[in-house]
């Protein structure tokens, strides 16, 4: 059975559909790459998944539908990262990471206001981890991009869900950090957790995850293996790009080189 | 790191609290020694200490309490819930509007029906004031919007508050009025603390009830909604926590602004800034502030006793500024 499916998808706003009758499906240790132009659709997906948006269809998570589940429940099973790193106040990095408990953290007149042994030591963890241990005081909004997008990373890790969403988390990184982010993304796969990340970087999508959805105006165009996703077809007529494509080490890489015509 | 960074500083607020309780019931146009303030507070002493102390400084410094506590917490809350440092109850123009609430029962003489109807009518005005306010700047607020969202609010409740005493048939209920509208703590009696009291002490449960939720909210909404918190859930708690506290004590005290602006920003850094962990030092801080104004402004001796909300003013406007002139960059 997998982790995670997807029926029917399709989310309206108003007169205006962003998604479409979507249907996927992603088993633990999974990493899927949801990809597709600005405006396919990719960061709805992810929001209907959290249950930010209002949709039609299902969605399972081990097999029970998430719009059925209690908003803590919910919490513990699906950890969401989203676009925005902006912080209004400038809490330290362990506090930051330490909000990734926050379902699991009893009411306050239960005695439930200071984290657990096990809160704390998931969180140690997730600071290692994501190599931010040594910027657990520091202020989170001064960080550099790098060190936030590693911070915001061990923030979700925190959570300990086995479904990760992760919306467009290398972007406005360094190579290094893009690479690195990636990194810590797949060997949180590797723990057994399923991983659904938006990008844009198609060479570091195919590098890195196990199968890719490419949307296109809120519709799947297709949908599975790389070498079946990324044709020189598909880009063309979804990001309207040619791309240099090539291998290294057995694995792809793509580079957009001239807008086509559309 | 602190696991509860509220503490320390709280009780050292609460500390300071108590010192000047004691000195708010000493010093006066009658000034006692602590003996004669023990005395007068058990009963024991002379009839004259006892009047002075229960009847006439005692319900000051109780209102003193409610009214900082109401207006520190609810200025930590809102900040909290909206993101924005500049977010406080009179700035925003829910003291304003609860005032009009409160004029426009005194107006109608329905406070002959039923003494409450002070207290519910400045309630009922803050929360309007507050969905209001809520429903403008929910979307993506910037500072700029909350404020002018605020300009706008307390522009139309003092614009309606004058019309009323425009229309005033009697000049001597209109300079009560134009008075209470100042906002005091002077020359309230238990009766007026006992119209406010229950209020407070609830809307301060609701908005302290939301302080986990409000360390989440850091995160953004939809970050924090994805943790499990309920954001309908919170809202309601902080609004109407908001509206019943602050419009509550409106009634009793008039208008007194800026105690909400100034605390919470001078008690962040204590708290390792978590919005959460801000409410309780914040109230409490609120209180202090409401007391040393109180008592600084017995001291000074000026020919008439100033009013509290005067001397807030005189204090709070020229911060309200600084921190407008140091956000000025990301402000606009």
């Amino acid at each position: 059975m997998s982790l995670l499916e997807a029926v029917g998808l399709t989310v309206d706003v108003g007169a205006k559909t962003l998604v479409r009758d979507l249907g996927f499906a992603l088993g633990e240790g999974e990493m899927l790459g949801l990809i597709g132009p600005n405006g396919a659709g990719k960061t709805t997906v992810v929001k209907a998944i959290v249950q930010l948006m209002a949709h039609r269809g299902e969605i399972r998570l081990q097999g029970r539908p998430l719009s059925q589940m209690s908003a803590r429940e919910r919490a513990r099973l699906v950890a969401y990262l989203s676009q925005d790193d902006r912080l209004q106040w400038p809490i330290s990095v362990f506090d930051l990471v330490a909000l990734g408990r926050h379902p699991y953290r009893g009411s306050w007149w239960r005695g439930g206001g200071a984290p657990s042994a096990e809160d704390l030591a998931v969180i140690e963890e997730a600071l290692r981890a994501t190599d931010v241990t040594g910027l657990r005081d520091r202020r989170a909004d001064e960080l550099s991009g790098g060190e936030r997008a590693r911070a915001r990373l061990a923030r979700v890790l925190a959570v300990q869900a086995p479904l990760l969403l992760a919306d467009e988390p290398v972007a406005a990184l360094d190579p290094m950090h893009q690479l690195r982010v990636m990194e810590l993304l797949r060997a949180h796969c590797n723990g057994g957790a399923a991983v659904i990340v938006v990008m844009h970087d198609l060479t570091l999508a195919s590098r890195f995850c196990d199968r890719l959805l490419l949307l296109d105006s809120g519709a799947a165009v297709a949908a599975g293996t790389v070498s079946e996703v990324l044709t020189a077809e598909n880009l063309e007529r979804v990001y309207g790009i040619r791309a240099v494509t090539g291998e290294h080490e057995q694995q792809r890489y793509i580079i957009p080189w001239t807008c086509s015509a559309r | 790191m602190e696991q509860r960074p509220a503490l320390p500083v709280s009780l050292i607020l609460l500390a300071m609290l108590v010192t000047l309780s004691i000195a708010s019931l000493m010093f006066g146009y009658a000034p006692l020694t602590l003996g004669e303030v023990i005395g007068g507070l058990l009963g024991t002493g002379p009839e004259e200490h006892q009047l002075i102390v229960q009847q006439i400084r005692l319900p000051r410094v109780v209102l003193a309490w409610l009214l900082g506590m109401a207006l520190g917490a609810s200025g930590a809350a809102l900040q909290g819930l909206l993101r924005n440092p500049l977010a406080e109850p009179g700035l925003l123009g829910i003291s304003a509007s609860a005032g009009l609430g409160a004029v426009l029962t005194l107006y109608f003489g329905v406070t002959a029906v039923s003494l409450w109807a002070l207290p519910a009518s400045a309630m009922a005005f803050a929360l309007v004031a507050t969905l209001a306010l809520y429903a403008l700047t929910r979307a993506g607020s910037s500072n700029l919007t909350l404020i002018l969202a605020g300009v706008a609010l307390s522009s139309l409740a003092g614009a309606l508050t004058s019309l009323a005493l425009n229309l005033a048939p009697n000049p001597a209920d209109v300079q009560d009025i134009v008075l209470w509208l100042l906002g005091s703590i002077s020359d309230r009696s238990f009766a007026d603390v006992q119209l406010c009291l229950p209020f407070v002490l609830i809307g301060l449960a609701l908005l302290l009830a939301g302080g986990r939720a409000l360390d989440v909210l850091a995160l953004g909404e939809a970050e924090a909604s994805s943790l499990g918190v309920n954001l309908p859930r919170l809202r309601g708690l902080i609004i109407t926590g908001t509206a019943l506290s602050v419009g509550a004590c409106v009634s009793v005290t008039g208008a007194i602004g800026f105690v909400g602006l100034v605390v919470p920003h001078m008690l962040r850094r204590f708290v390792a800034y978590r919005p959460g962990a801000l409410l309780l030092p914040s109230a409490l801080g609120g209180a202090v502030l409401v007391l040393a104004a109180d008592i600084t402004l017995r001291l000074i001796g000026t020919p008439k006793e100033l009013m509290l909300g005067v001397v807030t003013a005189l204090v709070g406007a020229p911060f309200f500024l600084a921190l407008v002139l140091r956000a000025r960059r990301d402000m606009l």
